[in-house]
Parts: C-alpha cells; sequence; structure tokens
C-alpha cells in the first residue's frame, strides 16, 4: 500500500472510530445503569392537608408575584381545585383563574361562560385540594424531553433551564398531572420548581409561607425529624394518580376519592 | 480502478464532521449527564446555579417586625395573626430601598377570598365567619368599616 | 393569551394550565413524513423486490420523496417556540425521548435518499458537465450548470457499463436499507404518541405500527396521484408545442399514465389499507373491551364529540368508499383519481383524530377542550399555526418538486436504471 492510500485508510478508520466512541458521550453505560444517588442529603418532600385549606387562593396570587409569571395570564404554577359533591351524587369541580382570586362565589365555574348554581342544603360535601408539580421521583417530563432542557437535580427537583427549552411542549404532554406550561413570556416550558432559589436559602417556598391555614407544607423526606416528613411517615397520606408509576413527591391528607 | 461507490459515504462523514466540529463550540462545556444518570440529569450543570440566585420577592412576616414590631404585635392577638403582612401588602422585596412604600390592598375581593361564607361542611372554609357578597353591603369596600388590623367585629369602626 | 388559549375552548372541569398545545402543524408533521416513508417504499419495491410494472413510479417516487423530505420538518419549525434552538435536538440529544431520534432518522434518511438519487442519475449529471467542460465559452447561465453538475458528479466521470453495473447494486443495497429506516422515520413519530403514558388515546402499543401501515398508504396515495397528474400534464404541454408549430406529438408524448401501473400499485396500496385499518380497529375494540378508566371520557370523545370526524370522515370517506372504488372490477385512471384523493384525505383525518382528538378531553378526565382552528390569520401565530400555515407546508414539497426535476429529470432520460 502506498502513503497515500494509507492516510487515506488512517483517516477514515479514524473517522469510523469517532462516531461510535461520540455516542459514547451521549450514552455512557455506566451512567445510564446507574442507580440514582443515595447519597444526597436532602430530598424535598411536600405535604398538603385538605381539610385546611379553605380556598382562599393567597398560595396562587403569592407563587405569581414570587416567580414572576404574568398576573393576567391564564396560567399557574400552582393552582387550587374546588370540588362539590351533591346529595343526589353529581359532582362538580372547579378552579376559577386557577384560584388566583380565590372562591368567592358558590357557583362552580363550568367554562363557556356558564355557572351552576347549587343550593346550600344540596351539598354532601365539598372541599378545595391545592394542587402543583410532584417532582416525582420519575419523572416522565424529563424523559421526554428531546434535548436536555429539563431535567431532575440531586435534590429532588425538577428544573427547567430557560436557555435550553426549544419550546415543543412535550414535557406538557407528558405530564400527567397537568402541571407544565409555556411561560407567556419566554415561551419555554415553565412549572413549579418548588420555589428552588427559595428553598436553597433555608426559606420556605412562597406558597407555603403565603399560606395562613397551614395547608401546605415542604420538608425534608430523607431527614426523619423533620415535621412534615414525621406525618408523612406516620400518618394516612395520599398521592395523585398513582397508576402512572411517576412516584410524586407531594402528599395529600384527606385525599378523597373524587380529587381527579 | 477505485470504486466510486463509496464517494457518498464519504461526503457524509464530511459533513458529519463539521457537524462536530460546529457542536465543539456550539454547547456550552458544563453540559453533561450528572447526579440521577442520563434519563434524569442530562442537562447544563450552571442551570442550577442560574435558579439559585433568582431574586426573592416575599421576605416573611419576621422581616416585617424588625422595623413594624408595634403592627405586627397589634395583628398577632387577633384571628388575623395567621395571615403574612405580604398577603395584603404585595411582596416587600427590598422595602424600605425598594419599593420605598408598600401597596395596601383594601379590595372587597381581597377579604371575599375568606370572608364569603361558602357551605362547605368537610373543609375549614365553612369555619370561617362570613358573609353572602351579594347582599351584604355589595359594593362596598369592607374596610369602611372593618379593620384588618383588628377584625374584631365588636371593635367597627 | 399564552401559547394555545386562543385556539382552546375549555368545557367543564379542565386543569388550569391545560390548552391544546399540539395544534395542526403537529398534525401536519406526521403526514409529512409519513408521505415521505410511504414514497420510498413505493421506489424501494422496485429497487428491491424488482416488479418491473413500476419502474416508471419507482423513480417518479424517489425524487418526489427528497422533496417531501425538505418540507417534512417544516411544521416542525413553525411549532417550536424557539425555532432557532431547534438545532438542539442535534447537538444534545436525550436518546429517552422519541423526538431526539428525528435528528439521526432524518440525517441518515436524507443520506440514504440523497445517496441513492446520486446513483440514479450519476451518469446524466456526467452527461451534462462532460460537453460543459470542454466548450470554451461559456455564458453566465452555462457556468453555473457547469458548477453545479460538476459538483453533483462528486469528481466520479467513469460512466463505463462496469461502473453503471456497480451503480445498480448500489441502488438496490440503499433501498433495502432504506426500507427499516423508512419504517424508522415514521415509526419513531408513531412512538412519540403511543409511549406517552399520560395521555389516554395515545397510549398503546399499536400506534407506531399504525401510524408506519398508513403512512405508506398516504406515500404510495400521494405518488399515485402525482405521477397521473404529470402525466396529463405533459400531454397539455406536448399538445400545446405542436398546436403552434407543424408537426404531430410523438407516441411517447402523448402517452397517459399506465393503466397497469396503476392498477398494480393500487393492489399494494389496498394492502397496507388493510393491516392499517385491522389495527386501528383493533385498538378500538380493545379500549371497549378494557374498559379502564379513561374509558368513561375516550367514549364519550369517539362516539359523541369526534363520531363526526371518526367514523364518517376517517373511516367512510377516507376508508371505505376508496377500498370499495379500488375493489370494482375494470380499475380507470379517473377513478384511481378520486381514490387516492380520498384516501389522503382518510389518512390526514387519522392523524387529526390522533392529535387533536387526544387534547379534545382533560386530563382531570371530567372536562373537554374544543380545537378552533384559526382560518383567518391576524398574526404570525394564527398564520404559522392556522390554516394556511398547514397549506403551506402541504404545498411545499410540489414546489420544491418543480425545482427538482430540473437536476433529477424524471422523463427523457436516455439511460435509466
Amino acid at each position: 500500500m502506498n502513503r497515500r492510500d494509507f492516510l487515506k485508510n488512517t483517516v477514515k478508520g479514524i473517522a469510523g472510530i469517532a462516531l461510535p466512541l461520540a455516542a459514547f458521550e451521549f450514552v455512557n453505560p455506566r451512567e445510564l445503569f446507574a442507580t440514582k444517588d443515595d447519597n444526597a442529603k436532602v430530598r424535598w418532600g411536600f405535604l398538603v392537608d385538605t381539610y385546611k385549606c379553605v380556598g382562599c387562593g393567597l398560595c396562587v396570587k403569592a407563587c405569581k408575584l414570587e416567580n414572576e409569571i404574568p398576573y393576567d395570564a391564564n396560567v399557574s404554577r400552582t393552582w387550587v381545585e374546588r370540588y362539590v359533591i351533591t346529595k343526589d351524587g353529581k359532582k362538580y369541580a372547579d378552579s376559577p383563574k386557577a384560584a388566583r382570586d380565590g372562591f368567592t362565589t358558590g357557583k362552580i365555574d363550568l367554562g363557556e361562560g356558564k355557572f351552576q348554581e347549587i343550593r346550600n342544603e344540596d351539598i354532601e360535601k365539598a372541599f378545595f385540594v391545592p394542587k402543583l408539580c410532584n417532582q416525582c421521583e420519575n419523572p416522565p417530563c424529563v424523559q421526554v424531553c428531546p434535548v436536555g432542557a429539563t431535567y431532575q437535580a440531586a435534590d429532588g427537583v425538577v428544573l427547567v433551564d430557560r436557555t435550553w427549552c426549544i419550546g415543543c411542549g412535550y414535557c406538557i404532554m407528558g405530564c400527567p398531572y397537568g402541571v407544565r406550561f409555556f411561560h407567556p413570556k419566554y415561551l419555554t416550558a415553565e412549572k413549579c420548581n418548588f420555589c428552588y432559589h427559595r428553598i436553597s436559602k433555608g426559606l420556605k417556598t412562597a406558597c407555603v409561607q403565603a399560606c395562613p391555614f397551614g395547608a401546605r407544607q415542604i420538608g425534608n423526606l430523607k431527614d426523619p425529624s423533620d415535621p412534615v416528613t414525621k406525618i408523612i411517615m406516620t400518618e394516612r397520606v395520599g398521592i395523585l394518580k398513582e397508576e402512572y408509576g411517576t412516584k410524586p413527591q407531594v402528599f395529600y391528607v384527606g385525599l378523597d376519592r373524587e380529587v381527579k | 480502478m477505485k470504486n466510486h461507490v463509496f464517494r457518498p459515504l464519504l461526503v457524509v462523514i464530511g459533513l458529519i464532521v463539521i457537524a462536530l466540529i460546529f457542536r465543539f463550540f456550539y454547547v456550552p462545556k458544563d453540559f453533561g449527564v450528572h447526579e440521577r444518570g442520563y434519563m434524569y440529569g442530562w442537562y447544563r450543570q450552571g442551570n442550577i446555579e442560574d435558579w439559585r440566585n433568582f431574586s426573592v420577592k416575599y421576605q416573611g412576616k419576621d422581616s416585617c417586625s424588625g422595623c413594624h414590631a408595634d403592627k405586627v404585635e397589634n395583628i398577632s392577638k387577633t384571628p388575623h395573626a395567621i395571615i403574612q403582612c405580604e398577603n395584603c401588602h404585595g411582596p416587600a422585596m427590598e422595602h424600605p430601598s425598594n419599593p420605598p412604600k408598600l401597596v395596601i390592598d383594601k379590595s372587597r375581593a381581597q377579604c371575599l377570598r375568606c370572608h364569603s361564607w361558602l357551605p362547605y361542611p368537610s373543609s375549614g372554609r365553612s369555619q370561617i365567619r362570613g358573609i353572602d357578597p351579594d347582599k351584604h353591603n355589595p359594593d362596598v369596600e369592607c374596610v369602611m368599616c372593618h379593620n384588618p388590623h383588628k377584625p374584631s367585629l365588636e371593635g367597627l369602626t | 393569551m399564552v401559547h394555545g388559549e386562543l385556539w382552546t375552548v375549555k368545557e367543564l372541569f379542565v386543569y388550569p394550565n391545560e390548552y391544546i398545545y399540539w395544534s395542526v402543524q403537529i398534525v401536519m408533521y406526521p403526514f409529512m413524513t409519513g408521505l415521505v416513508a410511504g414514497a420510498f417504499v413505493l421506489s424501494s419495491l422496485y429497487h428491491v423486490f424488482a416488479i418491473k410494472e413500476l419502474k416508471d413510479i419507482a423513480r417518479f417516487a424517489l425524487v418526489f420523496s427528497f422533496a417531501l423530505l425538505f418540507a417534512a420538518p417544516v411544521p416542525i419549525i413553525l411549532h417550536l417556540q424557539h425555532p432557532l434552538r431547534g438545532i438542539n435536538v442535534m447537538m444534545t440529544p436525550h436518546f429517552t425521548s422519541a423526538i431526539a431520534a428525528f435528528g439521526i432518522v432524518f440525517s441518515a434518511y436524507g443520506a440514504i435518499v440523497a445517496s441513492e438519487l446520486w446513483f440514479l442519475y450519476r451518469k446524466h449529471f456526467v452527461d451534462i458537465a462532460l460537453p460543459l467542460k470542454e466548450k470554451p465559452d461559456k455564458t453566465l447561465g452555462e457556468w453555473f450548470k457547469f458548477i453545479v453538475f460538476c459538483t453533483l458528479t462528486l469528481g466520479v466521470y467513469d460512466v463505463s457499463e462496469e461502473s453503471l453495473h456497480r451503480d445498480e447494486k448500489a441502488i438496490k443495497v440503499l433501498a433495502g436499507i432504506g426500507i427499516p429506516v423508512a419504517c424508522f422515520l415514521h415509526g419513531y413519530a408513531g412512538f412519540i404518541f403511543g409511549s406517552v403514558k399520560a395521555n389516554a388515546l395515545w397510549m398503546t402499543p399499536l400506534m407506531p405500527v399504525i401510524f408506519i401501515m398508513s403512512a405508506i398508504v398516504s406515500g404510495i396515495a400521494l405518488c399515485m396521484l402525482t405521477y397521473i397528474v404529470t402525466m396529463e400534464i405533459r400531454k397539455l404541454v406536448a399538445k400545446k408545442k405542436s398546436a403552434s408549430l407543424p408537426r404531430h406529438e410523438t407516441r411517447e408524448e402523448l402517452q397517459s399514465a399506465e393503466i397497469n401501473v396503476i392498477r398494480m400499485t393500487a393492489k399494494y396500496l389496498l394492502l397496507f389499507l388493510v393491516f392499517a385499518i385491522t389495527l386501528e380497529l383493533l385498538d378500538l375494540v380493545f379500549r371497549g373491551y378494557t374498559a379502564v378508566k379513561s374509558w368513561d371520557v375516550l367514549r364519550s370523545i369517539i362516539y359523541g364529540k369526534d363520531f363526526t370526524d371518526i367514523f364518517i370522515l376517517q373511516y367512510t370517506v377516507g376508508n371505505l368508499i376508496p377500498f370499495i372504488l379500488f375493489l370494482l372490477p375494470n380499475l380507470t385512471i379517473r377513478r384511481a383519481v378520486l381514490a387516492v384523493l380520498l384516501v389522503m384525505f382518510g389518512v390526514f383525518m387519522m392523524r387529526w383524530n390522533v392529535v387533536i382528538g387526544g387534547q379534545a378531553f382533560s386530563l382531570s378526565f371530567a372536562g373537554y377542550m374544543h380545537y378552533h382552528l384559526p382560518i383567518i390569520p391576524h398574526d404570525w401565530e394564527t398564520l404559522k399555526e392556522g390554516f394556511f400555515g398547514a397549506l403551506g407546508v402541504f404545498i411545499m414539497p410540489f414546489v420544491l418538486f418543480y425545482f427538482m426535476i430540473k437536476i433529477f429529470p424524471i422523463f427523457d432520460l436516455k439511460e435509466s436504471h
């Protein structure tokens, strides 16, 4: 073989090997099969007490202002749902403007400008259910992000990189809880991140701090002496949509079977 | 006679090399697999710090009592002690330097959040003393008669 | 207004952040990639399985597949909230996501089709480039033509019998590899939907297969249609020419689309149509039989709100009627044109019913969302995600095809493989 052919073949060979090696940069088998980091000292968990929630919506207002979600936009990182079950077995649920202004009327918002009046004597049970991102242990939204713009930090919070998100919306479609949306200004995927900037400084999340009734609590699930963790471990709590296998980390006291 | 059949393959390999060179400059250096593995931890590491540095707006009641101890003291003797100052006065941010004055939400809607009575027996809502907003002085601000810092009905202004 | 709010009307209990985020452009994307895959499979039926009757349409289908390939990513670019960051999918792909496969699959497929075209048209490039090379004084137009075709030869000027024979073998190999890649190209689009466990309508392992089958159906249908139309246009052009000159048209110029080619291709279309319908009905029957938690709301969508879209428009107009039209004896060109138009409409409705239908109900299973496609645009968003945006995407491959046949001619080629 002459020198020219040798050089040509060497270049081809290197190029040929470089490609599968480049693939390993994306997919390192060791890292791919690595178990999740069990050495992390903090794993954030949230506790919602649906008996205590009165539907005042101060949490939603605080969240919007703290996290710079445009106040009049019809999206919110967190919201409160109202459920009313009447004596004849009918079920009603609504969340007007994500409960940003609370619930000030007994009329149920049915959408398309229609409202349902319910007589007080017909109510069998009624309650409020705050909802937010569950920061799942197996977050399906992170799994479906095509570019690595959304991810899970070591302490369990799922975050979105606003500089990298392409705005495809796959994560929004992938969330079974409907907590994600497009930020009206940044046009990237957006969701509750447990006020990561606050909890990292030892503060409580905006919604936890704002709630006058203690319906919302945040704690470290890895700390057995944390009061929130104690409740979750010792009292009867429920989680949302367990059948999807997401392992959500927001726990509900008094979770009713009607909650959607 | 060399085999011309591989000519398109060379073009493809050339394009891939160009793409990889572009990638070297385009993708931030801290982008990679971090804790939680490739499935859940494929991201730009610097973003964590970006989020940590996001500005805090709500300061909490403890920071208010630094200067407004009397107001905090008074309201702590009433049922409204459980409400954060910033729920009605807006986020403190860097008050008093920015903003120098906080808002006061005196609207009827603000009070109705809790005090529009709803007959929900299995919820704490029905325990809060409230009114029917359509019947009880509609269109009048609640603060015309009630003092939020001293909401006792016996102490109406 | 937040993205999606403009064309979404919510009914009953819908979560506050839910809107119809994946609108008409996400319907167009699998439709277009389906046409790409189908056109390529049709072309490969000749090159790999040597079905001689398909020779004419095979070359046609390959060039059209290439034109479609450039049009296919356009709906995605129009849909992305940050289209300029679209390149991130190729730069930092997250392969746990089906969408990340886009970069690899599209590039691989593009490389295969481009290479196959090169082998097919190599002699044509040389035949044009060489005489221009010899010519001493070139006009500006000729210089441009020379540069383009010289580059296209990739420096290979050997057009001996032996080299052409090698070309044929290479085409066969590429067509062979290309079939699974084309299937992957559209299968992954089906996987994008089928793997979303959060969406009760989309979640089924059958989704990728259903998508592939209906993609092939639409691709074959489109090629048949464009082939017939192109032959008719040729006839018109030839007639016009001879009207002004004292000459008669040649037999070749007056030739319509070959009825035998149409009939043979129709048989393959029917085969894949049967596969597609079977799988879709299987999915429906299974859902009704197992009746899991989501069945109540899905039933109200499938048999209620979307009944017309699904059973009348897609199954009857788009599947059953063309099925009958194709099966009736002595298929004529006119009947074939009607049937393929209906088939393509049916495939489009299938994509619509999956994408829009999947967002017609809330995650709460207790509410609905109605999609109002923006028709008259009043800003950039209502244009790009509205009727005219979709129409533009559909027309684009035809426009590209018109320019492409100047480089890859489909008629009057002296030597064809």
